[in-house]
């Protein structure tokens, strides 16, 4: 029998399907739409099919109820993927569409200590999905616009919307958007880095959520902060759900 | 039956509004009370107080007044209560403990400011909470810097007297804080009209020693496993306590007290043996803020102990009793009020050591710290507590809010993670 991982964010949504010895049969990401709990269950296929259903994200409460056998919260479920996918992982950067959080693992890959960022959007997906619009760029080309430029701008909003009027002001006053590119991509940067160290750098740091999947954006940030072992799994989007099915395969081996 | 409606409007009060307070009030409790399973039967009566926090209670303070007694409203657990029911004074805890205030604070204060002193001073501006309406006179404190500027505006509102808190404890702050004391004592005589003898300070002293004495009571059983009452009942306790008739209050306490210890004798609990126990300590509650503690209780963990201004720190220490004259009383007062570890203090070792002990007595698997957004005192004492906690190996996280709701998902994720932590 296999197991679902569900993680239902703000953004997207992301399921893993694995079988009994872990290995991935199916991974999925889609927008999260106006009604996020019938996406999942779309998504989910024929629920009879699967042993267990871990639910995890902003969502996770929402699916209990519904549907899902179990729940973690992203935090676990960030640590389980990552330290299954790097044994060596010792932090975790997760950066997904609503928060950002670094979280600590042990020895074992057990979470000894984790921070989240404050209620509002600075910093996260969101915030650059935003700043995006307002460039006129999508997130893709913006790496490359921004590595192409010297730089010399900064952002100086931690605010969404402040920081989306500066981005507009910057480019009518004339700047380069490459520039404002990269202080967009700095100011994030900076902000993730800034709770890395409140935390405490333990190497490896392994990088997971939406933003990790930007093309680019990864090596940009890892030479940004000065971390040249930044890993980054091949899907950062579903790390969050293959931590909930490990979960699940893990409760089933206790339950018998 | 009394027509609240009158006594209400007689007291200046905007009904209309205060029906939009009191219309969501029963929906909030019968979520975050009434559904909790195993509740002890003693409960009743604080379920009571609250169905008619703005009824009951209010009734006897207008009686009181009626023949020619005073009230006075306080904000904080510094203010000697002994000496304003000495002087024939009845003394009341004050509103501040919704959102539905803040905007009303908000017309004449900062938004970067903590909620409660926002929420305080927009329920008497708003004219929706019958206590402060009640008061003859309200008793501000030095506490923070918020607050101080903040009985500057409430002044143009009601009249306000406030107390002097030194921030230091050396020998020389003791003598200036039972200085603010007797000062405190004339005024409220002059309030009253009523001189304070040494008799009738006595007896003020033995009920409210025996209030904090009942309330330790009920907090001892808390250190059961399986506990016997939830956190959030507890912490309503307390908050009662502030608003109630001391000797009503005693009785019911005892008697949740009594019931509590018997349920420990018969192994019966609110949370299944084992379960996570949670101390929270940080700034205070006031009703009906029961957030925090309904999240972490919803998630499976037990709220074992509060080390805030509606916890430990409102009933520990009592006043020493042996005084006879008014200087021995009013110096016992001073010693302890003055022991009180706010964070307000500075240093402040104290509180740290009140953390420890109440950890190992309560045997607390983690350590949540509350703060109320823009509380500065608190939110920069963090460090040293979370340094001192982790340390000594104990885990704690930091939990920062304020009365509204839009954070909810975010704390109840933070919360969890803590809790799968400690599993």
């Amino acid at each position: 029998m296999t197991v679902l991982g569900i993680d239902i964010g703000s953004r997207t949504i992301a399921i893993a399907i694995l079988n009994d010895k872990g290995e991935l049969l199916a991974g999925q990401v889609a927008d999260s739409g106006p009604s996020p709990l019938e996406r999942a269950r779309e998504m989910a296929g024929n629920l009879s099919s699967f042993r267990r259903v871990v639910a995890t994200g902003y969502g996770r409460h929402g699916a209990r109820a519904d549907f899902a056998t179990d729940l973690i919260t992203e935090i676990k479920a960030h640590a389980l993927g990552a330290s299954h996918l790097f044994p060596s992982c010792r932090t975790v950067l997760d950066i997904g569409g609503q928060d950002s959080k670094v979280i600590r693992l042990d020895e074992q890959g057990r979470v000894v200590d984790f921070i989240m960022n404050d209620r509002c959007a600075a910093g996260t997906g969101k915030f650059l999905e935003i700043m995006a619009q307002g460039l006129g760029l999508p997130l893709e080309e913006m790496v490359a616009a921004a590595s192409a430029s010297d730089g010399g701008v900064t952002l100086n909003s931690m605010c969404t919307v402040f920081a989306e009027s500066e981005v507009v002001s910057l480019l009518a006053a004339g700047q380069p958007v490459g520039a404002v590119a990269r202080a967009v991509l700095n100011s994030i940067c900076d902000r993730a880095q800034n709770l890395l160290l409140r935390l405490g750098i333990e190497p490896p740091v392994v990088f997971t959520g939406g933003v990790a999947a930007i093309p680019g954006l990864p090596v940009y940030f890892a030479r940004r902060m000065g971390l040249p072992d930044l890993l980054v799994p091949t899907r950062p989007q579903l790390v969050g759900a293959l931590g909930a099915a490990l979960y699940g395969i893990k409760v089933n081996k206790a339950t018998g | 039956m009394t027509d609240y409606r009158k006594l209400w409007s007689d007291l200046g009060m905007d009904l209309e509004k205060h029906d939009r307070l009191t219309s969501a009030l029963p929906l909030i409790y019968e979520e975050v009370y009434l559904q909790q399973p195993d509740r002890p039967q003693a409960m009743e009566y604080f379920d009571l107080v609250v169905a008619e926090i703005h009824s009951l209670r209010i009734a006897e303070l207008v009686e009181h007044r009626r023949r020619g007694g005073k009230v006075c409203g306080a904000f904080c657990v510094f203010v000697p209560v002994e000496i304003i029911r000495a002087a024939g004074a009845v003394a009341v805890g004050l509103c501040g403990g919704s959102q539905f205030w803040v905007p009303d604070g908000e017309r004449v204060l900062p938004r970067n400011l903590c909620p409660l002193i926002k929420a305080s001073v927009g329920a008497r501006l708003s004219g929706t909470c019958p206590y402060f309406q009640s008061c003859d006179l309200l008793i501000g404190e030095t506490t923070c810097d918020g607050k101080k500027k903040a009985w500057e505006v409430l002044g143009e509102y009601a009249p306000v007297y406030v107390m002097d808190l030194p921030q230091m404890k050396r020998p020389r702050d003791l003598a200036a804080w039972r200085g603010e004391i007797e000062l405190f004592l004339a005024r409220i005589e002059e309030l009253t009209g009523c001189r304070v003898t040494p008799e009738r300070l006595a007896e003020e002293i033995r009920l409210q020693n025996r209030l904090r004495q009942a309330l330790e009571r009920l907090y001892h059983t808390r250190k059961a496993d399986p506990v016997p009452i939830s956190g959030k009942d507890a912490l309503l306790v307390t908050q009662v306590s502030f608003y109630d008739d001391p000797r009503r209050f005693i009785d019911k306490t005892e008697a949740l007290a009594a019931e509590a210890e018997a349920r420990i004798a018969s192994g019966q609990g609110v949370f299944p043996s084992g379960a996570p126990r949670i101390l929270v300590t940080g700034t205070p509650m006031a009703i009906p803020n029961w957030k925090l503690h309904h999240i972490i209780e919803t998630a499976g963990a037990a709220v074992v102990c509060e080390e805030t201004c509606t916890g430990t720190r409102f009933f520990e220490h009592q006043v020493d009793e042996t005084g006879r004259t008014l200087e021995e009383q009013l110096q016992a007062l001073a010693e302890r009020y003055l022991k009180i570890n706010c964070s307000c203090f500075t240093p402040n070792p104290g509180r740290l050591e009140d953390i420890f002990r109440l950890v190992e007595a309560y045997q607390v698997d983690g350590v949540i710290y509350y703060n109320l957004q823009f509380c500065h005192g608190y939110a920069v004492e963090y460090y040293a507590v979370e340094k001192a906690l982790k340390a000594r190996g104990i885990p704690v996280i930091k939990v920062e809010t304020d009365y509204s709701e839009e954070d909810t998902g975010q704390l109840r994720t933070r919360v969890e993670a803590f809790l799968e932590m400690l599993r």
